[in-house]
Formats: C-alpha cells, sequence, structure tokens
C-alpha cells in the first residue's frame, strides 16, 4: 500500500474508530453518517484527498439497520490514491449531513441520492429531485421499487389488469 | 391520466436573485429544445438585459434508468446498455464497463486484444472529439466546419462498422477481450486514416485557430481556475485546460496504455480557447498512440484475442462440436453467465469528455447488484452556473460546447 494512504487511513481509524475493507487492492472504510463531514474535511485538509471522484449508494433491502451504504470515492490528484468512504445508513428515516462546504460538486451527486434512493440530506442548499420529473413518486433504484414492465394480458388475469388500467377503455 | 404538475415560484426562490423577485431581471428558459444546448438539456436563465444573472441547469430529459435495468441483467447481458449511455463514446463506455467486470471476476486480457483495444479508443476518442469540433463551430457560426468533422467522422464509424458490423452501436469489446478479432482490411483502414487525418487536423487549424472572429468568442469566456476546477470535480480536456496535466491513462493505466509513449497536453488559462486548444492537441497524440498500436499489432498477428478462462468467455465455435467439456461451458455461460464473487470494485477510465467511472457491486450472483456511472458530463454540467455567470447569452452558447456534454452521459 502506498504510504500516503497508509497514514490517511490509520489517522481516521485511529481518531474515529472505524472498520476497514479492502478488496481487490481497493480499501474502503465503514464510517458512521454524523461523522462524514468532518472526515472528509481531514482528508481534504490533512492527506490532500482533494477530489470527489463519485458518490452514491447502495440499497441492501430487506435488511434494515443498515439498510443503505452511502458510497464516497475520494482521490488524491497530488499523490495519485484512492480512498471509499462508506456511510451506513439505516432504513428508517434514512438521512446523511451533505457534504457541499467540503465537496461543492457533491450538490448535484447528493440530489440524486435522494433522488433515487430517498436518502434526506441534511443542509443541503436545493434539494430537489434531479433525473425524476419533480412530481414523481418513490425513489427508484431501491432494491424494494419494482422493475416496470407491462404485464400480458391472458383469460386468468384479464380483469385484474383492467381495472388497473380504467383508461384503455375510456 | 397524467397530472401535471405546476412547479410554483416558491419552489425555486432560492435558486434566483432578489432582483428576480420584483421583476427587474427577467427569467428565461433556454431549452430543452434549443439547438446549441447539445442535447435536451433546459436551463433557467435569469438575465440583467442580455448578461447572466443566474443559470439554472435542469436535466433528467433522457433518463433512461440504465443503472436501475443493469441490476436486472447478466453481467454480458448488462454490457449491451452501456453503449447507449454516452453515444459518442460507445467503445469507450464498453472498456470502462468490462475493465470494471474484469477486475471484480479477475478475469485476463490477451495482449492482441489490449493492443486493439487501445486503437478503438484512441479513434473513438476522435470522433468524438470531431463532434465537439462541428458542434462548437457550428454554435459560433462556422458552418462549413460541422460538414467537414461529420465527413471525417464518417471514416472512422466505416472501420467500427468493418470491425464490429456496427457503426455506433458496436458492443465489440467484451469481458475477456473482443467480440472477435479484427476483419482483415483493418490495418489498411487505420492506416488510410493515418495518412489522411493529420491534413485535416491542419486545415482546422488554419479555419479557426488564428480567426479574429473565433478568438473574439472564445478567449477570456468561461474562466475556471484550477482549483475550482478540481473542487467542482473537472477532469479530462476541461481540467487539462486550467493547466492541471491529470489524465487517467497516464496516472491510473489500463489497458497497457504505460506501455505507449505520448504527452498529455495543457492549456493555461481556462478558458473557452484553452479547452480547445486541449483537444486540437488531443488529435496529435491520439494519433501517435494509434500508430504505436499498429506496430505492435504487426507483432501479435494470428494471438488470441478473448481469454481462455472457459469459465467466464465461451468457447470457440470449432470447439463446441469435439469437445464435450466446450459444449458444457458454452451451455453455461449462455444459459446462466457466471458468478461474480461478493465485493465491489470503482474502475476510472479516460473518456474523451473526462475521468469515466464504473463503481460495480456483485452480491455473489450472477448479475451486479450495483452499478453506477460517474458521468464527466453530469459533474462539469454542474458547473455550468459559475462558468457562464456575468457573460452574455451568445457565450453562453460557447461555454456549454467547452465542456463538451452528452446528455445520454449525464442523464443516465
Amino acid at each position: 500500500m502506498n504510504k500516503k494512504l497508509e497514514t490517511a487511513i490509520q489517522a481516521i481509524r485511529k481518531g474515529y474508530d472505524v472498520d476497514k475493507l479492502t478488496f481487490r487492492g481497493e480499501h474502503s472504510l465503514l464510517v458512521s453518517p454524523a461523522k462524514v463531514v468532518e472526515i472528509c474535511r481531514q482528508l481534504r485538509d490533512n492527506f490532500g484527498f482533494n477530489m470527489l471522484s463519485s458518490l452514491t449508494a447502495v440499497d441492501y433491502w430487506p435488511a434494515s439497520d443498515p439498510r443503505f451504504h452511502v458510497v464516497y470515492q475520494l482521490y488524491s490528484i497530488e499523490d495519485n490514491i484512492t480512498l471509499r468512504l462508506r456511510a451506513l445508513v439505516p432504513g428508517e428515516n434514512p438521512e446523511i449531513p451533505t457534504i457541499e462546504e467540503v465537496y461543492p460538486n457533491a450538490n448535484w451527486h447528493e440530489r440524486e441520492l435522494w433522488d433515487m434512493f430517498g436518502i434526506q440530506i441534511n443542509g443541503h442548499s436545493d434539494l430537489r429531485r434531479i433525473l425524476m420529473p419533480a412530481d414523481w413518486e418513490g425513489h427508484p433504484l431501491r432494491k424494494d421499487y419494482p422493475l416496470g414492465y407491462e404485464e400480458v394480458q391472458f383469460s386468468f388475469n384479464a380483469e385484474e389488469i383492467d381495472k388497473k388500467k380504467p383508461y384503455v377503455k375510456e | 391520466m397524467v397530472q401535471l404538475q405546476e412547479v410554483t415560484f416558491d419552489e425555486l426562490k432560492h435558486l434566483v436573485s432578489d432582483r428576480a423577485l420584483t421583476g427587474e431581471t427577467m427569467l428565461l428558459n433556454m431549452g430543452p429544445q434549443h439547438p446549441s444546448t447539445h442535447g435536451v438539456l433546459r436551463l433557467m436563465l435569469e438575465l440583467d438585459g442580455e448578461t447572466i444573472v443566474n443559470c439554472v441547469p435542469d436535466i433528467g430529459f433522457l433518463h433512461t434508468g440504465v443503472e436501475k435495468n443493469m441490476e436486472a441483467k447478466r453481467y454480458e447481458q448488462a454490457e449491451v446498455m452501456t453503449d447507449r449511455l454516452d453515444y459518442l463514446n460507445t467503445i469507450g463506455n464498453n472498456l470502462a464497463y468490462c475493465l470494471a467486470v474484469e477486475k471484480l471476476v479477475e478475469l485476463d486480457v490477451p495482449p492482441r486484444a489490449q493492443v486493439i483495444r487501445v486503437i478503438l479508443t484512441e479513434l473513438q476518442r476522435i470522433a468524438s472529439h470531431l463532434i465537439w469540433l462541428g458542434t462548437q463551430s457550428l454554435d459560433l457560426a462556422a458552418m462549413s466546419m460541422f460538414l467537414y468533422c461529420f465527413r471525417e467522422r464518417e471514416t472512422i464509424l466505416d472501420i467500427f462498422e468493418s470491425v464490429s458490423g456496427q457503426r455506433m452501436m458496436t458492443t465489440y469489446i467484451r469481458p475477456g477481450g473482443l467480440w472477435r478479432d479484427v476483419s482483415g482490411e483493418f490495418v489498411q483502414l487505420v492506416q488510410d486514416f493515418l495518412e489522411y487525418f493529420p491534413k485535416r487536423i491542419e486545415q482546422y487549424e488554419g479555419l479557426l485557430t488564428k480567426n479574429p472572429l473565433f478568438i473574439d468568442r472564445t478567449k477570456s469566456i468561461g474562466v475556471i481556475s484550477a482549483e475550482d476546477a478540481i473542487a467542482r470535480g473537472f477532469t479530462g480536456p476541461s481540467l487539462r485546460g486550467s493547466g492541471v496535466a491529470y489524465d487517467n491513462r497516464k496516472v491510473r493505466p489500463y489497458s497497457g496504455y504505460e506501455e505507449y509513449d505520448f504527452e498529455v497536453p495543457t492549456a493555461t488559462e481556462g478558458d473557452v480557447f484553452s479547452r480547445y486548444r486541449v483537444r486540437m492537441d488531443e488529435f496529435w497524440q491520439s494519433l501517435r498512440i494509434i500508430e504505436q498500436g499498429l506496430e505492435k499489432l504487426k507483432e501479435l498477428d494470428g494471438a488470441p484475442v478473448r481469454s481462455s478462462n472457459r469459465k467466464f468467455v465461451p468457447p470457440p465455435r470449432s470447439e463446441i462440436g469435439t469437445s464435450m467439456e466446450a459444449l458444457i461451458h458454452h451451455f453455461k455461460l449462455w444459459t446462466d453467465g457466471y458468478n461474480a464473487p461478493k465485493g465491489y470494485v470503482y474502475f476510472p477510465v479516460e473518456s474523451p469528455r473526462g475521468e469515466l467511472g464504473v463503481y460495480l457491486e456483485s452480491d455473489g450472483s450472477n448479475k451486479p447488484y450495483r452499478v453506477h456511472w460517474r458521468t464527466p458530463s453530469f459533474v462539469h454540467l454542474q458547473a455550468l452556473p459559475i462558468l457562464s455567470k456575468g457573460h452574455l447569452i451568445a457565450d453562453l452558447v460557447a461555454i456549454i460546447g467547452s465542456v463538451d456534454i452528452v446528455l445520454g452521459d449525464s442523464d443516465r
């Protein structure tokens, strides 16, 4: 492992008591959502992680606590090292503070989190839906949100489908 | 049945200045059908006369739910959708996805396939930059450039057609190598292109680089400093235009890019002209890489282009008739696919627009549990308000062109 990456990981692990996972040479730290802003700021100011490469989430439904992992991919241009943070967010009232003030480009990524996963972003400056229409109901990338398709109408389910689509016969 | 809901002024109040509330400045919609927004992008502009006070981009018109769809497909099926994301960088999207899958399941790629991958992605980079050059010039009223660029791009698409049968949606790069070896005419076609294209770049430069009209419209427009650009997540030519030589092909090489001799062009001003300069220089670097790739290809004539790991890559047709094991592998791969080990990887590649990252997570089954595309257009569009503040509407058109957005890329 790169020396600088090692010191950064050790400093964060010591300060915040977090677990580390390694897979295929990529390191992830499992952090609590309340500490995310603080850890990001430390990594940016003291360890040179000046770029937020990517921000997304993963839904582990039906697991409920934690149900979501919010994944932050941090990168340091100077040292060419990457570090991933995974914030563990519970399924009931999922919320996480915004890291907009540390990485300004988190703004749209966090809007996407709200739009796609329904994770409330606390302190966000402009929390509106971004990809789905403003009046959309539900959060499509959640695992309990069905991947929509047209059900084929046979004689055994003809009435049931008719009921769902009254406008077809109007 | 669809109830249209009105977006109230209160919901947008925090996005505009107080002067808009008193009617001192004007709110104007640009797009989503405006020819200069390069796709279906809508911008809400707050204008003081012709000067932009605020710019609020609205995206999502081209959202197709690709990430959700990929979760329901097996690894090799999901690849078909990658072409449709950034439709000007189809080969590059295939490559990013395949590299992520290969990293996840630890699959080897034979050297010949690596070289062909590099040649094709560099051709794709040139094709994508040609579209950018054509549309950017068209926006700045250089009509003929658009026609020239599309003419040149067509020769590249012909090469893609000869190798894969498709001009755009190729799905030619597959996990573990390529769909099949290149056609016999491939080398000749690429060589012809290498001979013919340098003269064309010189012609374009002659038409634009010293053209006072072009310079007036591009110098000191849409300036962003290196620090701001990094904080905003800029990558690719847009970041290199601000003087940061960050290129994934150099810092995190993949597909054997470390063996190629090429430079990372940069410019210092951070304006529209700098980004133009960087992309024009990248034409030459891509040509250099392709030339070296052809040299390497000569030595690897007849070498395999697919991994021999039968657990992930189907056997060749000739083997299926004689080997029971090959038949079983074939059947298994095309009915059930393969299971990837539980874990997650992030693989960034250098697309023509910047860093294209694929986050791929597996739960141990034969379908990806989560795929996230970190797309450069999404990140660059976000910075449009900073780039355009204080400029005229006419300059906004130049700025949108200069960050080279593709809406299919940003909306996914």
